[in-house]
């Protein structure tokens, strides 16, 4: 395909923001975000921007489009755009260079489509709007582009709705919407965040394909590093606004300079202490024989684990592998069609209602969004405090002391805290709220669903470190179900991988990381990034050789 | 790697102390102190409104149905807004209308709420055949239409004053239910009421403690579109006569009661209804003040 934008060849500087101060509305007075970063982005180079949430990353994605978010202003600094100052063109001006010349793909797509129209139909509203082609050709275009993009039945999927079609799948068709206009420049605001690991992978060798093909070029904003690392010529790390570190992928990867970069590098190498075996200890929990449904769907098939005193079991699988549903049918939300749960060797009823307060207060629950898990108009104080009155029926100053002693437990100071509403936290600081609540019921079990997948990396790394503290001080055992790889590898004792609601794989951690596997669990193992910047290459040729996953082949 | 990168790590990535909290009073003070020229108003004539019912006897110069001169006098002199068709002040008659229209209206509203709120939360949260159940019967009652459903109860069950606030209150609670499980929906799928579900919570806590403080934000906006409404329905039903009884005095009652004179060119019968129709603009203009800052809406410019 012939770059039919304005001419330009490889090399030449596209983007150039020099000085880029961004400040953001908070309680009346305004704030800096961005403190003055220089960004130059030449023609057909992909530059990754990273750093952990908070560091302004996305803010300086947009302000590459002259736009800042509602409540934010650029307040200093120029942005030029091949040749064209952003700063001091008019509103009318910007706005025709974006989607057409610059283009945004969100992380989340399944947000930023209009669930109301279809695929199709959003894709050809910009090309038509600026007048770039007729309704016709860019319904042609939009097929071609979806036919390289490896979307299943190119021709037909366009005219689809949204929600009918899966997430990968939707952001590679939000992938081709950003292409309609063959933009000079495209924004990938975490792109693959939301995604599994195996989904990732397509999407990723797409962009790059993309990429390549088009000879566009590319901010790439993300906190995994092993996906920079994959997609990036150059790296800039981002802290609270200033620039860390730039340097190119290769030396960036071998050399850090700055401390920080430096921790973020050695993020991932977090490892639970060796533990002994479980055998011979009775199991804590035992799921036998559960087969479960929503209706007459059936989701679960026939699930047998064993939790151990003190053990992590990790439950792992792609979205939709029943995962989750198991976690339902231990804590009796969704009582199984057959089989059942014990706990110390005595049956559990089926539904939670049903269970005694003693059975209910033994296994705690630890969610994904730490937002909705805890409620916005209660203060810390009640959060945690509840469940020691509600179970121990604790009061007045033991209470009190009680939840002082939790706060300090998950490491938050209790005189900054305890009188807090869960909106004036941070992500982090709320999941480790919601272990404290976990906690405060003295349980020996606990299920932590997804727990760090909202979170960015650091902080992730933090609430594994303090889990795993916990769980050595008061021998907890945890059913932790995640689909990151990465986590399972470093806390869990035993694995279980389940597809499509049954379990292919189950062993121990040590095991499950050494072959030979399940054809399964390889697809999931291999698909984890890592950080050599080759990675992706190598494993992509591979994956050719073997013929194993068709969407590899590339156009 | 070693530990102290691990600790620098952890208190700047997650261990950051909070911005210093404000206190209530001062935000709500400061709040006000924004607040477009129409809410003031509206909160204005509101605390005015509440005051001169609080204060009715002391504020009136002639008890509330007291027979001070003859019927119809014009105003000035002794009677600063006239009498009226039995004699008694026109201005005291005002003011103890404030009292009773309002305190009625106010009495019926929270009861309103109480049942609609509650009802409406709890079929949220129950689902199942209760949401079902609950639903159909306001499915019933909301067919009739409101006034003359009310009129055929209050000439069934009499009328006075408790039998008129609870066929409103019950009457009006439909619509608060309505709302409050539209908006409980949202609420109860949340993991923090699974988390107290398995728990253990009782089905009152989850109401009160986790859905209701949830809600509050619409709730407390439509108590005063309610508010309203209520009112409106108690004056209309004072004029058709089946509202608040004579010698009460309420504004209602006063617009019929006096309307001959309209024929005479006197103004005096719109007074109650000028009143009437002040306390509503005025309520709403807070309402759509209060609606404004709650769901977030920012001025476009």
């Amino acid at each position: 395909m012939k770059n039919n934008t304005s001419g330009g060849s490889k090399g030449d500087i596209l983007l150039e923001m020099r000085g880029l101060r961004i400040e953001g509305q908070a309680d009346e007075t305004w704030q800096p975000i961005i403190k003055g970063i220089d960004i130059v982005l030449h023609r057909g180079e992909v530059l990754g921007l990273i750093g952990e949430s908070g560091a302004g990353k996305s803010t300086a994605g947009l302000a590459a489009m002259g736009f800042a978010r509602p409540g934010c202003r650029i307040s200093g600094g120029s942005i030029v755009f091949d040749g064209m100052d952003l700063m001091a063109a008019s509103e009318e001006e910007r706005r025709k260079l974006r989607g057409s010349r610059i283009a945004y793909v969100a992380q989340s797509a399944a947000a930023s489509f209009n669930p109301a129209h279809k695929l199709i139909d959003q894709f050809t509203e910009l090309p038509v709007k600026h007048g770039k082609s007729s309704r016709n050709a860019a319904e042609a275009d939009a097929k071609d582009l979806y036919k390289r993009l490896l979307l299943p039945d190119p021709d037909n999927i366009g005219y689809r709705y949204p929600h009918q079609v899966s997430g990968g799948q939707l952001q590679r068709a939000m992938t081709a919407m950003a292409l309609a206009c063959r933009p000079d420049l495209i924004i990938f605001d975490e792109p693959t965040t939301a995604l599994d690991v195996t989904t990732q992978i397509e999407v990723l060798v797409t962009i790059r394909d993309i990429v390549t093909q088009f000879n566009t070029a590319a901010i790439y904003i993300t906190h995994d590093l092993a996906v920079v690392a994959q997609m990036a010529d150059r790296i800039m790390v981002l802290r609270y606004g200033e620039l860390v570190e730039e340097a190119d992928t290769d030396t960036m990867m071998a050399h850090p300079k700055e401390k920080y970069t430096k921790t973020l590098w050695a993020v991932r190498t977090f490892k639970k202490q060796a533990t002994g075996t479980y055998t011979d200890s009775a199991p804590l929990v035992r799921v036998e024989h559960v087969t479960a449904a929503y209706g007459d769907i059936p989701v679960l098939y026939d699930i047998s684990f064993d939790v151990h005193p003190g053990q992590t079991v990790a439950v792992v699988g792609e979205s939709g592998s029943g995962k989750s549903t198991a976690a339902r049918v231990i804590t009796g939300l969704l009582p199984p069609k057959e089989g059942r749960v014990l706990v110390h060797d005595k049956p559990l009823p089926g539904d939670y209602r049903k269970r005694t307060k003693d059975q209910l207060r033994h296994a705690q629950m630890i969610y994904q969004m730490a937002d909705t898990a805890v409620n916005p108009r209660h203060r810390i104080r009640e959060i945690i405090g509840r469940p020691l009155s509600f179970y121990l029926g604790m009061k007045g100053d033991q209470l009190e002391n009680r939840i002082r002693e939790l706060l300090n437990l998950i490491e938050l100071d209790p005189d900054q805290f305890i009188d807090r509403f869960p909106g004036e936290l941070s992500g982090g600081q709320k999941q480790r709220i919601c272990i404290a609540r976990a906690l405060a019921a003295e349980p020996d079990f606990i299920i932590c669903d997804e727990v760090t997948s909202a979170l960015d990396q650091i902080v992730a790394e933090g609430i594994l470190k303090l889990l795993d503290r916990l769980q050595r001080e008061l021998n907890l055992a945890y059913m932790f179900i995640t689909h990151d790889l990465a986590t399972v590898r470093a806390i869990s004792d035993e694995v279980v991988v389940m597809l499509q609601g049954r379990i292919v794989e189950h062993g121990p951690c040590a095991e499950m990381f050494q072959p030979p596997h399940h054809e399964y669990t390889d697809l999931l193992l291999s698909s984890v990034p890592e950080m050599d910047p080759n990675w992706l290459d190598g494993l992509m040729e591979r994956r050719r050789r073997e013929g194993m996953m068709e969407s590899a082949s590339t156009s | 790697m070693s530990d102290s990168v691990d600790t620098t790590v952890e208190q700047t990535a997650d261990a950051l102390p909070p911005p210093p909290r404000q206190r209530g009073l001062s935000v709500a003070w400061r709040e006000l102190k924004k607040a477009p020229l129409s809410a003031k108003f509206g909160l204005l004539v509101i605390v005015g409104y509440v005051f001169v019912a609080l204060f009715a006897p002391v504020l009136t110069p002639y008890g509330e149905s007291e027979i001070v001169g003859s019927e119809f006098e014009p105003w000035g002199g002794p009677f600063v807004l006239g009498t009226d068709n039995l004699g008694r002040d026109m201005l005291t008659r005002l003011i103890y209308g404030a009292r009773n229209t309002i305190g009625i209206a106010f009495v019926t509203t929270c009861l309103a709420f109480l049942i609609g709120g509650v009802a409406g939360i709890l079929a949220a949260a129950l689902a199942g055949w209760v949401d079902q159940a609950l639903s159909r019967l306001v499915d019933v009652l909301m067919a009739i239409p409101a006034l003359i459903f009310s009129l055929l109860l209050l000439t069934i069950f009499g009328t006075s004053i408790p039998t008129l606030i609870v066929i409103i209150a019950v009457l009006d609670s439909t619509r608060v239910f309505r709302l409050a499980r539209a908006v409980s929906l949202n609420v109860v799928v949340m993991d923090f009421v699974e988390a107290a579900r398995l728990r253990g919570e009782g089905i009152g806590w989850i109401t009160i403690r986790e859905v209701l403080p949830n809600i509050m934000p619409p709730l407390v906006a439509e108590f005063g579109l309610r508010f309203c409404f209520v009112f409106l329905t108690i004056a209309a039903l004072s004029f058709l006569g089946l509202g608040i009884q004579p010698p009460t005095a309420d504004w209602g009652s006063m617009v019929r009661d006096n309307a001959t004179l309209i024929t005479y060119g006197d103004v005096t019968p719109l007074l109650p209804a000028g009143a009437i129709a002040l306390l509503t603009v005025g309520v709403n203009f807070v309402v759509d003040w209060f609606l404004h800052k709650t769901s977030g809406l920012r001025d476009e410019k």
